[in-house]
């Protein structure tokens, strides 16, 4: 399979590649995906006052799912968490030329994104709430 | 050293170039046609395809009227598999097989299922072995035919031919051996094995594409087949279509030059099997081996790289040629349906990859796939949720995965 030069870029110099602290109180951790179903995405989000401040990665999956998620770190950072949840998989396959076998990496990485806002949302709920 | 490098020997090989200049004069000037029975073009066509059939057949302890020439592997088994059932069916319609042999015998069988056969898929251990057992309780008096592979074109194990065809005679049931990887690479006499059927292709050996034989037995017992295809009745009403005579020239040469080297050869692949095994295995933890750790084909090493997925390690040694288990790889989406015969889980299937090794490869290949590999793989680890999940101390079979 011929993969598109975004891809190919996003796989050989992958952004944001790394972990935070899942606890410390202004980060979300988004993890999605199977290792039987060949991906599992981990998508983290360090947010200051409603704004996406910084964003890390780390993707078992095939180079299609690395971009995707390497794609999605770039573009929520600096995004307020509303802003974020705009980002829908149609735009990552655009960007980066997924053809319809790969559509799913997509979808993942939406998911990833979705699961990390969620995920800080509902510890801030659980903080205010002592 | 050139790049890229080659290491999918069991996908198909070069052809070797002895072979080659044997087949040239076949294309000009010794053009004719085998069937041509009135003139010289076609005698001394017909002189080409008689040597070769004869060198094939000596090799594999068969005698020349024995051989049926096809297109390739495929047209074999079918021709095997379906040329036995359509023949015997007043006998019985019941064929064992297991569940990992190619797809021109696994979806040959399932075509016949829906026509009416049973089929019994045997159990394979996680080496890829059968139980003798199990294939001897599994034979009734509808059994007309027990078709298993020589080796696993994906992870290498070699099945106990022996064995298996004193039980099928003994039984009185015929036994299709698909030795597409075997031939010219393990010994094998149909004789000495009591192979009634056997299945083999050039290009798997250094020979081209597009050409291939069925052993057929004529005497004790007699096999009979319905042909498949029809037409000018050569090949004994076998198989109708003039014979691609480069090509069975090509195969002969290609099986006598195999045949020939094959215990040099032999030695030298495990050595270099072993050495990129172990090189691997020293620079990386969670690396394991698919199929059986010594009856296996010489040049095939098949290795799951635990927590990164195939098509992403492929991607990141895209100067070295393998293939790999992984859904990604295939339009099926679905990972390697013999690497989840084995019993190894789909996380490890995606993992998969299959090394093939071959006359050409050299240990400086070796050794700068084996570096390379280790690099991609650190590097993707680096970048696995998996993998730091494990180090962690995470049990995965205890997460909570969201699948889709």
């Amino acid at each position: 399979m011929a993969y598109s030069d975004k891809v190919v870029d996003h796989y050989n110099s992958p952004r944001n590649v790394g972990s935070f602290k899942k606890e410390e109180d202004n980060v979300g951790t988004g993890l999605v995906g199977a290792p039987e179903c060949g991906d599992v995405m981990k998508l983290q989000i360090k947010v200051e006052d409603n704004r996406i401040v910084d964003a890390k990665f780390k993707t078992f999956g095939c180079g299609s799912a690395i971009a995707s998620s390497s794609l999605a770190t770039e573009w929520v950072k600096g995004k307020s968490i509303d802003e974020a949840l705009t980002i829908k998989n149609t735009d990552i396959v655009e960007e980066l030329s997924l053809p319809p076998v790969k559509i799913h990496c997509s979808v993942l990485a939406e998911d990833a994104i979705r699961s990390a806002i969620k995920d800080y949302k509902d510890r801030r709920t659980e903080n205010t709430a002592e | 050293m050139k790049l890229p490098i080659y290491l999918d020997y069991q996908a198909t090989t070069p052809v070797d170039p002895r072979v080659v200049e044997e087949m040239l004069p076949f294309f000009t000037e010794t053009f004719g046609n085998s069937a041509s029975r009135n003139h010289a073009f076609g005698w001394k066509a017909e002189e080409a395809v008689a040597k070769a059939r004869e060198q094939i057949a000596s090799i594999i302890g068969a005698s020349g009227k024995e051989i049926v020439f096809t297109s390739g592997a495929t047209e074999s088994d079918n021709l095997a598999i379906h040329g036995v059932a359509e023949f015997y069916k007043e006998k019985g319609n019941h064929i064992i097989t297991t569940g990992i042999e190619h797809k021109a015998v696994l979806d040959t069988c399932h075509y016949l299922e829906q026509k009416g056969c049973e089929v019994t898929y045997l159990d394979v251990d996680k080496h890829g072995c059968i139980d003798l057992q199990q294939l001897t309780d599994a034979i009734t008096d509808k059994t007309i035919l027990v078709t298993l592979m020589a080796a696993n074109n994906e992870i290498g194990t070699i099945h106990p031919l022996k064995e298996i065809g004193e039980i099928t005679r003994s039984k009185g049931v015929f036994f299709h051996c698909d030795a597409t990887q075997g031939v010219g690479k393990i010994p094998i006499d149909v004789n000495e094995m009591n192979i009634d059927l056997l299945s083999m292709s050039a290009h798997k050996i250094y020979g081209p594409k597009g050409i291939g034989a069925l052993y057929v037995r004529r005497r004790k017992p007699r096999v009979r087949l319905s042909p498949i295809m029809y037409g000018g009745g050569h090949e004994r009403g076998m198989r109708s279509g003039t014979l691609n005579v480069s090509g069975v020239v090509g195969f002969g040469k290609a099986l006598e030059i195999s045949q020939t080297e094959m215990d040099s050869e032999s030695e030298r692949l495990i050595n270099l099997r072993e050495r990129l095994h172990q090189k691997l295995t020293e620079q990386l933890d969670y690396v394991f081996l698919n199929g059986h750790p010594t009856k296996r084909l010489p040049g095939n090493l098949n290795l799951s790289f635990a927590y990164v997925e195939g098509e992403s390690l492929i991607m990141g040694i895209s100067e070295i040629a393998v293939s790999s288990g992984s859904a990604c790889t295939s339009a099926s989406l679905e990972p390697s349906y013999v690497l989840r015969a084995l019993g190894v889980g789909d996380d490890l299937a995606h993992s998969s990859i299959r090394f093939g090794l071959g006359r050409f490869t050299t240990v400086e290949e070796i050794d700068y796939t084996a570096d390379k590999v280790a690099g991609a793989v650190s590097r993707l680890r680096e970048m696995s949720p998996l993998y730091e999940m494990v180090k962690e101390g995470v049990d995965l079979s205890s997460v909570s995965w969201t699948s889709h």
